[in-house]
């Protein structure tokens, strides 16, 4: 076992910490208070291969590990979270199946598009009464000649409102249940498509979280991703890459709320010493350090077994439940160790806080990790 | 055009300096990166060939880890690498840095239309290796240079000086020292990072130029370091202000010694 950065890791991570660092960081504040897409960031991000890390360099991605992938995601999250989920949802949600599933002219098409930077991507899932039961899709799509028909109403899509693709789940045969269900690439320009409603969230404010509706929405019939009937694999086969993006999220907020407490202990002299001399206050880090380093072994362990092209469903599930819940007691304490500053937006910590908070329900809620973990464990 | 970008891997600007018990500062745990002064010369040397044409070649003096400053340069967009690398050349000085660097590029990498480096190395701050190598090549330099033009086989500098800038203009080849603001340092791409392990990265010894060890004994020997003495605490005059006033003046006159 080799716990040391390759090359390329090394360089990724340095590029990667600078370019969160001197672009992202400065304006992650305004991002989250204006509820602000951060659009020239996230076209820098495209120039700089950020936003297809994994996607062959035939289809205009860079061609790198998931590892790395893990490491990109993790630095520009210890920045802004917003900005995180925007390049974890298009990398992994909208990239992926297409780089799984798709036939070579979609790959040629909508996967050079995205990793490129060029278009960005959406996962088109979740439903009012989808969630955690993803197999109870309400919106359809039937075959009219040469084209596919979908109506239906997605929620919560991040990237909803900029994406210009959106990689859609729908049901095709409601008597078959989950074996009814099929995947699709949607070109969003469509006429048959507008954004609904836009959710005002607690955190994440600078990822669009949206409502996609289809009405009598016509897409050609080759835009099927995928087998009929194999869009429930599709979906579940992306969260599972999903969640190494969401764990490196974790991290970075994890570890942001680390880094500030640590810094501020250091600083804040109380009783005539800086209270990071209190056993209190060194524990708590002690305790955080360690469930980061824990979290992060097994996120990078996942992506280690994805681009080894080994089973991770249930590596990646234990990296995200581990990492969410890490960065939510670390933004937590974060804030108890600066008492009240923390309380005030003075400080980043309530928005890691905030930001925080969602990493434990999207992509699969903590409760569904424990029951991805446990049916494996049991099997 | 064959440009070449001379670069140096110093400690992160963030690294805290330690010195050890041999009085020599130590690099244990310190993370290196390429001189940030270096980093706006292997800039302009990319802008330079993306303009014109030809190839970017940076070299640096240093050990093993002097690769990963390069294999970062590799990635920003330099198109090969070359490395001297030689147990005689460690703890160097700039008179020995020159003399190397000057025997590469005038034999091994002759030919070449323009030398860009950085001002100075953020780590020893001595700025001596671009006029030394200037002067070893027998080329016009400019130094500390935030605008540059080439046009016609010649190159337009705007050089920071005491109290202004003046403008200098000389034929080609010739040596440019880069100052903040003569660019803006790009980030390498991660397909950038993926083509870089593929470029050519040459490691010569001082053999391999022709020179021995005798030829860069360094002149300059650092004997030891010892860290800043820690700030005292201020101190606060109290009383009547005409009593504060005559105290402060005394204070400044006999302690501070600057009236």
């Amino acid at each position: 076992m080799e716990f040391v950065y390759s090359d390329e890791e090394r360089m990724m991570l340095q590029m990667a910490r600078g370019f969160a660092e001197k672009e992202v960081k400065p304006i992650a504040k305004e991002v989250d208070k204006e509820h602000k897409f951060p659009a020239a960031n996230v076209k820098k991000m495209g120039e700089l291969g950020l936003m297809g890390v994994s996607v062959p360099v035939e289809y205009e991605g860079s061609g790198m590990s998931n590892i790395c992938y893990a490491i990109a995601i993790e630095e520009i999250s210890r920045q802004c979270a917003s900005t995180g989920v925007i390049m974890s949802v298009n990398n992994s949600l909208a990239c992926d199946p297409i780089k799984i599933f798709g036939t070579e002219a979609q790959k040629k098409k909508y996967l050079a598009d995205m990793a490129s930077g060029r278009k960005l991507g959406c996962l088109g899932l979740t439903e009012p009464n989808a969630g955690s039961d993803a197999a109870n899709l309400q919106t359809t799509a039937v075959l009219d000649g040469d084209e596919w028909v979908i109506n239906g109403r997605k929620i919560f899509i991040t990237n909803g409102n900029e994406a210009d693709y959106c990689v859609l789940i729908a049901s095709t045969d409601k008597t078959q249940g989950h074996r009814g269900i099929s995947a699709f690439i949607v070109e969003l320009d469509n006429p048959g498509f507008s954004v609904g409603t836009l959710e005002d969230k607690l955190g994440i404010r600078g990822s669009s979280t949206a409502e996609l509706v289809f009405e009598d929405c016509r897409i050609p019939k080759e835009n099927l991703l995928g087998e009929i009937g194999k869009g429930f694999k599709v979906a579940l086969t992306t969260l599972d890459g999903g969640r190494i993006g969401i764990a490196s999220q974790a991290l970075g907020i994890a570890r942001a709320a680390i880094e500030d407490a640590t810094a501020y202990a250091k600083e804040r002299v109380q009783f005539g010493k800086p209270i990071a001399q209190l056993q209190a206050i060194q524990w708590m880090l002690a305790d955080l350090s360690t469930h980061y380093e824990a979290a992060r072994l097994l996120t990078h362990r996942a992506a280690y077994l994805k681009d080894q092209g080994q089973p991770f469903g249930k590596e990646a599930a234990m990296a995200k439940l581990m990492a969410a819940e890490t960065a939510m007691k670390a933004a937590t304490q974060g804030i108890q160790i600066l008492g009240g500053y923390g309380y005030t937006t003075d400080y980043p910590l309530e928005r890691y806080f905030r930001d925080a908070k969602i990493t434990e329900i999207y992509e699969g809620t903590s409760e569904v990790m424990r029951l991805v973990i446990a049916t494996n464990v049991l099997k | 055009m064959k440009i070449v970008a001379c670069i140096k891997q110093t400690f992160d600007t963030e690294a805290k300096i330690v010195v050890g018990g041999n009085g020599q500062i130590s690099d244990e745990g310190v993370n290196l990166i390429v001189n940030p002064y270096d980093e706006f010369a292997v800039e302009e040397a990319i802008r330079t060939k993306e303009k014109n044409g030809g190839e970017v070649v940076v070299v640096t003096v240093g050990g093993d880890k002097a690769q990963e400053a390069l294999r970062y340069c590799l990635a920003m967009g330099a198109d090969r690498a070359v490395l001297i690398q030689d147990a005689a050349m460690v703890g160097a000085d700039s008179r020995a840095v020159s003399i190397a660097l000057a025997k590469l590029l005038s034999e091994k990498e002759a030919g070449y239309d323009i030398i860009f480096t950085g001002k100075e190395a953020v780590d020893d701050g001595a700025a001596q290796v671009p006029s030394r190598l200037a002067e070893k090549l027998d080329l016009a330099q400019a130094n500390v240079v935030t605008a540059l033009s080439l046009a016609d086989g010649k190159a337009t500098a705007t050089c920071e000086i005491d109290g202004g800038s003046e403008i200098l203009e000389m034929a080609l080849p010739a040596l440019i020292s880069a100052q903040k603001g003569l660019n803006e340092v790009r980030y390498p791409s991660l397909p950038g990072i993926m083509k870089a392990k593929r470029k050519p990265l040459e490691v010569l010894s001082l053999s391999d130029l022709g020179l021995s060890a005798d030829d860069v004994a360094s002149k300059v020997v650092l004997a030891a370091a010892e860290l800043p003495p820690a700030r005292k605490a201020g101190q606060r005059l109290t009383g009547e202000v005409d009593e504060v006033v005559a105290k402060l003046v005394k204070l400044l006159k006999e302690e501070a010694k600057v009236i």
